[in-house]
């Protein structure tokens, strides 16, 4: 049966003035956009933190020209201090997972195309939609601040472990007011977050078209979907933490200090925290996180690989239900990333199993995308390209999460290398080609114009190399047991390694210097690429039915009705191979094999 | 270009293979009687992550070199999705319990059994950046430990006060941990400051020190030897550097070696 309620529709006037149109929107087309450029800057900054941070690992006692202008004490003669690389890794880490994998494929499309593609003018509350967005800036400038207070960013990584990220400048440069501008600065963001979840969980459930069934809705839809709910509970925990931490640091509470630290021969006033429970209470967050950055490549992905493929997936439903199960998963298995921190063993034990079993519905979401493969008429472009890549580095990162599962095994592998390599595959590439496969395919969409194909397939090759050559060799070192976020390889043993990290180091150059090949694209293109057909792609669902660049209220007024389920490809109708979701038209549709 | 895509991930898929296979990268050799149902265990996943993942990628560039066309009707998977699901819950789910449930067979082994009466019990502290061991001396007793009196200038680095506490009179402090060959150890751990870690590759041991909680792992050396212990878990600039060596010594150069620190203590 097809879900016929009438939505709650919404009507807004068109915005008047700049400001209105670009700067305080309300319209949800425009806060997509806005999420998408602060994750392009934030992205950009944290590439060029890791660059500074390769070139160190490769050459240590390069002196990189300029970095002495960011920082006189952090890099005096253009060399990072043991502490101001930790304070860039620091931020890397953040401005990655939180301004980029958590913006761009989940608030920047979700934000665009959700609306769109359940058939709805906007979102229910276009306000709290925009103080999503600037509630999101304040953080990211927040956390940019941290970087001109005396004493810089934090250091303590950006899982911002206590009690070192709790005893203040006590416990190492960074660690006092930079600490709490990164604290502040993640609290913020989840304000954001909540907000943005709030409304892409009730424009799903409330605001879809006539005849828009949930198993209707495109499998991006569902994929932010699962991805609000996980954001809802994930970040609810997070912030929460963030104040506590923040307490410990102004208020003189101990939530994550022990009794009786010493630190450089002082004994710390405070007593009776505990040090694990920031751990608990932040990979309570942490590992959800993983799959709100993941599972809205998954939905991308799907999306561009059935446009591409010219056939449904080989079934929409466990598609979804797999997804499902991943987020229903990911709160069960945060303990993995706390096999040897001194919490209970037999608790590892108990967090291994459902890690392990993560494997199956991320198994079955693989299998099912390859066994579509099969049969397809596939048609190859930077999207489809970047979709494929993304299946590629998915696998590899999965396959190593065997390992990381098991809490013998991290005795060997835990904190080396091994586990950058795994989050990096997994989380960070994978999800950075969903970015790429979704941004070639909706582009035409956005500004009306095409992108170049020919600079983003070579931007594809460039990427999809260089990713393999980066991380691959992560894994190799980590088994040779590498230790992570260590400025320099004093130890004995690591040595005979530094070769590989000198490869790597190119590696990365190279791959992030071909970002400027999409760079100039994405600008280019925006500005002075050809005029896009409203459906270049003959794709199905409901944003290829209104022109390039949609109107503010998305539909001209109208509101579609849809007749069919999201993926009618591989069909004969008037349109050719396959019938929009708004076409009235009958044709013998594909169902859900089973 | 999708015979190039093919081409491409199914290379690649070999090209990461060889490293593994050629045995290039290798945790170095074991030296615990705990470490090689570790190894063992290192070496299944291996295989089956190794398998998993070169059957994927293949299949992977095999569908996209064959379905990459214009022409013909669209077909499907033999089996569908039923097949697939099946598949996966039953292979996967089988592949994945089976090496879990190996795994913590050898996670028991070090963590669910306690330390025999006999363990030699040794102190580890870890502060910012540097280990320190605590041998009980002749009396087989540690003194208190009053972190008010822990003053680096004057080496008191756990804060002992032999004065008042008899117990702490014969203690040794040493900046190297020495155990003595084949002698079970037991390794009472606890951090100064922050947050630290206790890794010896060889020893198949990596164990987080907890500020506020008392944490302690035993083990069995096999081997003599000189081996790195570094840490492992962030604790400030000095991180990198912060480390000591395991010192495994046969039991008469381990008591000479014990002889030798209590007189400079």
């Amino acid at each position: 049966m097809h879900d016929m309620h009438v939505p709650a529709v919404h009507h807004h006037a068109p915005p008047q003035g700049f400001i209105r149109k670009h700067v305080f929107s309300l319209d949800h087309k425009v806060i997509g956009e806005q999420y998408y450029g602060l994750a392009l800057l934030a992205v950009l900054i944290g590439m060029v933190l890791s660059w500074i941070m390769r070139l160190h690992l490769g050459w240590p006692t390069l002196s990189i020209p300029g970095l002495q202008l960011l920082s006189k004490n952090g890099a005096p003669g253009g060399i990072p201090t043991p502490e101001y690389y930790l304070q860039l890794m620091t931020m890397h880490g953040t401005f990655m997972v939180f301004f980029v994998l958590t913006t761009a494929p989940f608030a920047g499309f979700g934000n665009y195309f959700l609306p769109i593609q359940v058939g709805a003018e906007d979102m229910p509350f276009p306000h709290f939609n925009m103080m999503s967005f600037w509630v999101t800036f304040v953080a990211f400038v927040v956390a940019l601040a941290a970087f001109f207070v005396p004493d810089g960013p934090p250091l303590s990584g950006w899982t911002g472990y206590a009690p070192l990220s709790a005893l203040g400048a006590v416990a190492g440069p960074g660690q006092g007011l930079g600490q709490v501008l990164w604290a502040a600065s993640l609290a913020i963001f989840c304000v954001g977050q909540l907000l943005g979840s709030l409304n892409f969980i009730s424009t799903t459930l409330d605001m879809r078209c006539k005849g828009m069934s949930m198993m209707r809705l495109p499998l991006t839809v569902w994929a932010w979907f699962i991805t609000s709910a996980m954001g809802l509970t994930a970040f609810a925990v997070l912030m929460p933490a963030c104040i506590l931490l923040i307490l410990d640091h102004v208020a003189g509470t101990s939530f994550f200090v022990a009794s009786n630290l010493v630190v450089n021969d002082q004994l710390q006033p405070h007593s009776g925290g505990s040090t694990l429970l920031w751990q608990h209470l932040f990979w309570f967050f942490g590992h959800p996180e993983v799959y709100v950055a993941i599972v809205p490549g998954m939905g991308v992905v799907s999306h561009v690989l059935i446009t591409n493929m010219r056939r449904p997936m080989l079934s929409h439903r466990v598609l979804i239900y797999s997804m499902a199960a991943l987020a229903f998963l990911s709160y069960m298995v945060y303990g993995h990333h706390m096999f040897v921190s001194g919490m209970n063993p037999f608790s590892s034990i108990v967090f291994s199993f459902p890690t392990l079993a993560i494997t199956i519905p991320s198994t079955i979401i693989v299998l099912i995308w390859i066994g579509s493969l099969y049969g397809a008429k596939l048609r190859i472009n930077s999207a489809s390209l970047f979709a494929l890549g993304f299946i590629s580095l998915f696998v590899s990162g999965g396959v190593s999460g065997f390992f990381l599962a098991q809490p013998s095994l991290d005795i060997l592998l835990h904190a080396t290398y091994f586990v950058v390599g795994h989050f990096h595959f997994t989380m960070a590439i994978a999800a950075i080609f969903g970015i790429f496969a979704g941004t070639y395919f909706w582009f035409s969409k956005v500004t009306g114009r095409m992108m170049n194909e020919t600079l983003g397939k070579i931007h594809f090759w460039f990427t999809f190399v260089g990713a393999y050559s980066i991380f691959m060799p992560f894994h190799y070192l980590g088994i040779a047991g590498n230790v992570r976020r260590y400025q320099a390889f004093v130890d004995d043993y690591l040595q005979p390694l530094l070769g590989v990290h000198k490869f790597i180091t190119v590696a990365a150059l190279v791959t992030g210097a071909a970002q400027l090949i999409f760079l100039y694209n994405l600008i280019y293109s925006r500005f002075r690429g050809p005029k896009a057909p409203q459906n270049p792609w003959e794709a199905t669902s409901l944003e290829w039915t209104i022109p390039s660049p949609p109107p503010f209220d998305n539909f001209g007024g109208k509101l579609p009705v849809v007749y069919h389920d999201p993926y009618q490809y591989g069909i004969e109708a008037s349109s050719g191979d396959y019938v929009m979701q708004d076409s009235p038209e009958q044709v013998q549709t594909v169902h859900d094999e089973k | 270009m999708a015979k190039l895509f093919a081409v491409t991930v199914i290379l690649i898929a070999i090209g990461s293979a060889i490293p593994i296979l050629m045995h290039t990268f290798v945790p170095p050799v074991d030296i615990s009687t705990h470490g090689p149902l570790i190894d063992e265990q290192m070496s299944e996943t291996m295989a089956e992550a190794g398998i998993s993942f070169l059957a994927a990628q293949i299949i992977l560039g095999v569908f996209v070199w064959k379905f990459s066309r214009t022409q013909g009707r669209i077909g499907s998977f033999p089996g569908g999705a039923r097949g697939l699901v099946a598949a996966a819950v039953i292979l996967v789910g089988v592949e994945v319990f089976a090496l879990g449930a190996f795994g913590a067979r050898a996670w028991a082994g070090i963590y669910f059994t306690a330390p025999g009466p006999n363990a030699m019990r040794i102190q580890a502290q870890a502060g910012q950046f540097a280990f320190y061991f605590r041998y009980p001396g002749p009396d087989g007793k540690f003194g208190p430990l009053h972190p008010d009196l822990i003053n680096e200038g004057t080496q008191n680095f756990f804060g002992l006060d032999p004065d008042h506490d008899p117990e702490a009179k014969d203690d040794i402090v040493t900046a190297e941990l020495a155990v003595p060959v084949n002698r079970e150890i037991h390794l009472l751990m606890h951090a100064k400051d922050v947050g630290h870690s206790f890794f010896v590759r060889e020893l198949r041991i990596q164990q987080d020190f907890v500020p506020g909680l008392d944490v302690s792992v035993h083990f069995t050396t096999n081997k003599v030897g000189r081996y790195e212990i570094v840490c492992t878990q962030l604790c400030g600039l000095g991180h990198y550097n912060m480390k000591a060596y395991l010192n495994v010594m046969s039991q008469a150069d381990f008591d000479a070696w014990l002889k030798q620190q209590a007189s400079q203590q």
